[in-house]
């Protein structure tokens, strides 16, 4: 028999095998999840949660997916937050300092308490990443929040109102189209697409018998 | 420290001891016969009493898996219910129902043709599997490369099965795309001269597997995200498409929506219609698990169906070799291939190679489960067995910090439960991972069967064949989904739509009459039930 443990699904108590992550002991106590539960691996964001054991002052958070229960676990799940996303034309803002302070004026108001890092989920140095956008170094913002899961729980701990992940969003976009370093052979490999340089190669290949692919394909030269 | 069993840690410590021999010497690849030869004997689609014969529909007396074929042929969600098709809630030039990668490429093209688009996703935008995607992209944009060679790894590595109209757009509309997606703000992995860092996939003849770190799918799925939201294309969310509507002349026209949360049914009017509802991991074909995100339940395919829509190739699925076998709290979950391009190989119980690490997925997967199930040389775990996947050589090979680096995903996935891959190898088995089959469809897009029904991403069958190559479904989501938009954003411009229509559900249910069946099961399944209670 496995071991059991206490927990506390919204206070309510339920016992639970001791294995289980938070998402799948509130399913195991017969939960239906519609809300709070989109990949179960750790890549969406879904299922935030915020817990804090008993007896215990600091309060944690989480991934539900992604974290063991343990006893006198008590839970709440956190299954959406209002993150303020600006809109903007990626293809008319600019790399610039300003377009941070037109969109997301608030980083400036950041008072450095770091609950935002504490909070993440992700393990991130968010408040480090709130720093680089307020300085307008968005490549080093963009890195330093790649692992962003945009669940929202450094946002629902700062009372700044800042909401980081659109932040990150922003910078890396940014980042992507305007500081990264053009990939010439790319630009160059669409143009020849586009001028039809490979029509003849591919519908050559397309045509041959099935037989002959074979073989082609089973000798093919293998880059190493 | 992870709690491994006294034998999973003798197994471990074989591992380490023919570390470094291994790393001197590849193990072979296999000829074509001996690929063969595993996957009869080993894969789980040639496992026949895993199979029935479809008694009705538009794939009468073709073979799909049980579970598949109780959906194809399960009960409608509307029958008995009482829906007004006269006055729509919505009405629309294009329906996109998804809200993945494919949904969200669809409804930024058809957003620029001009279209009044509006997307509806059970879940919310972004809960779908490309935002699971790790590996990567391919696309053949180096000097050394052509999509030519790129048709001929895929053709082959698909079984020479794959639709050539199809995998022709594919390849050559793929440099294109990561452009676009670059020009969205997409950071791939670059070198300081602009070059894209790219490494092999299994079955890969070049290197083109474009990356974002290991969140390739993530980082392109946010930026989707983000640009639907810059857009104020509308994005209906917790809210299921529960049955394609018609016009009176046959025309896809819309769809009945369903609230998740309050069960509210809604109408949909659109002058044509997209299907990005992605993949069937959560159906847990044959008992496996699943690297596949929640709501992966082959609604598209069910909806399609029952409104005529052909499939092709939906009795293939894909098992991707390394799911994760231990531990238990993340079994199933995906170890994505990169790990094997940036060196990691297969080893096992004894701390013997097997197999070459890059053959492609399901030959790698078939000689696992030899290993396992023939050979007796699997790892018992928590939940049955499993091989290691040696993840130390990575650093070894690429030098120290390359998995921080490379693969960061997968170092904090391992991590959160005290296992540290620079130091340890990790237990793997196949998990259920994609659906090589789907919807047929031709070159624009559109159902080969059901006029303005389009389909994009993994709810399309015939793109790959019987089996796909790492890194071609991101790259199909994309391709396939901005050529849905694009097609069903021109298309609409010209759709006249009739009165609405329910009466090929009607007639679905009495073709299931007339062949004996009486199904219970409601479907589609929209998600699945890990409780003991009642499903919804």
């Amino acid at each position: 028999m496995e071991n059991m443990v206490n927990i506390f699904l919204f206070g309510k108590k339920y016992e639970v095998p001791e294995s289980l992550t938070i998402m799948k002991a509130m399913e195991y106590a017969g939960y239906q999840l519609v809300r709070g539960c989109g990949c179960r691996n750790g890549f969406c964001g879904a299922c935030s949660t915020i817990y804090r054991i008993k007896g215990e002052r600091e309060l944690h958070a989480c991934l539900a997916c992604q974290t063991k229960v343990e006893d006198n676990m008590y839970i709440a799940t956190l299954p959406f937050f209002p993150l303020v996303k600006q809109v903007y034309d990626i293809e008319k803002i600019k790399p610039t300092e300003q377009i941070m302070m037109q969109l997301y004026p608030e980083i400036y108001s950041c008072i450095g308490c770091n609950a935002c890092t504490k909070a993440c989920t992700q393990g991130l140095n968010v408040m480090q990443y709130i720093a680089y956008a307020q300085r307008g170094d968005y490549a080093e913002c963009a890195e330093e929040s790649f692992d962003c899961v945009m669940c929202g729980v450094c946002s629902s701990r700062c009372p700044a109102g800042i909401s980081h992940p659109q932040v990150a969003e922003l910078a890396r976009r940014l980042y992507g189209k305007y500081l990264a370093p053009e990939t010439q052979h790319l630009i160059d490999r669409v143009k020849e697409i586009e001028d039809g340089k490979y029509v003849e190669l591919i519908e050559t290949l397309m045509n041959k018998p099935i037989e002959e692919l074979k073989e082609l394909y089973n000798n093919r030269e293998i880059e190493k | 420290m992870y709690k491994y069993t006294d034998e999973q840690l003798a197994s471990m410590k074989k591992v380490e001891a023919t570390r470094k021999e291994r790393l001197e010497k590849l193990f072979g690849r296999m000829t074509a016969d001996e690929k063969q030869a595993v996957l009869k004997e080993n894969h789980p689609d040639y496992i026949d009493s895993a199979y029935e014969e479809l008694k009705v529909g538009p794939n009468k007396g073709g073979k799909v898996l049980h579970e598949l074929a109780d959906l194809l042929q399960g009960k409608s969600r509307v029958i008995g219910m009482d829906i007004d098709l006269s006055k729509p809630d919505y009405d629309v030039d294009v329906l996109v129902i998804g809200g993945g990668g494919a949904g969200s490429s669809a409804a930024i093209e058809a957003d620029n043709k001009g279209a009044k688009v509006m997307m509806v996703t059970k879940l919310r935008i972004g809960d779908a599997n490309t935002m699971m995607a790790e590996g990567g992209i391919q696309a053949a944009d180096k000097p050394n490369d052509s999509p030519a060679i790129h048709y001929l790894d895929a053709f082959g590595g698909g079984h020479f099965a794959a639709k050539h109209e199809l995998l022709y757009k594919l390849v050559n509309d793929a440099p294109d795309c990561i452009k676009w997606l670059n020009e969205l703000g997409v950071m791939f992995d670059k070198d300081k001269d602009g070059t894209m860092i790219t490494t092999h996939g299994g079955g890969t003849s070049r290197k083109r597997m474009h990356a974002c770190k290991d969140y390739s799918g993530a980082e392109i799925m946010r930026t989707l995200r983000d640009e639907v939201l810059n857009r104020g294309i509308p994005v209906v969310d917790f809210t299921a498409a529960i049955e394609l509507i018609k016009d009176t002349e046959g025309k896809c026209a819309g769809a009945v929506l369903m609230n998740m949360e309050t069960k509210e049914i809604s109408i949909a009017k659109a002058k044509t219609v997209v299907i990005a509802t992605g993949g069937a991991g959560r159906l847990h074909y044959q008992g496996f698990p699943t690297s596949n995100h929640y709501g992966a339940t082959a609604d598209g395919l069910v909806l399609g169906y029952r409104a005529g829509a052909k499939l092709l190739y939906a009795d293939t699925l894909q098992y991707h070799p390394t799911g994760v076998a231990e531990p238990t709290q993340i079994y199933g979950a995906l170890v994505t291939e990169k790990v094997r391009s940036l060196g990691a190989q297969l080893v096992n119980k004894n701390g013997e190679a097997f197999v070459y690490s890059l053959e492609t997925r399901d030959v790698t997967a078939s000689s696992i489960i030899r290993e396992c199930k023939r050979r007796d040389n699997g790892v018992k775990t928590t939940d049955g067995e499993g091989v290691w996947l040696d993840t130390p050589m990575i650093d070894i090979i690429g030098g120290e910090g390359t998995i921080e680096k490379r693969i960061p995903a997968m170092l904090r996935m391992f991590g959160k439960y005290g296992i540290d891959i620079r130091k340890d190898p990790i237990l793997v088995y196949p998990t259920l991972h994609y659906q090589n089959g789907g919807l047929d469809i031709s070159a624009d897009g559109m159902s080969t069967t059901v006029p303005n029904l389009f389909v994009a991403g993994e709810a399309v069958g015939g793109i790959h064949g019987r089996n796909r190559l790492m890194g071609n479904s991101l790259l199909d989501i994309i391709v396939f989904g901005r050529n849905a938009g694009k097609s069903a954003g021109e298309k609409c411009k010209s759709v006249e739509v009739k009165d609405l229509t329910l009466a090929h559900v009607e007639d679905f249910a009495k073709e299931l009459d007339g062949a004996g069946l009486k199904p219970e099961k409601l479907s589609p399944q929209l998600l699945p039930n890990y409780t003991k209670q009642p499903a919804i």
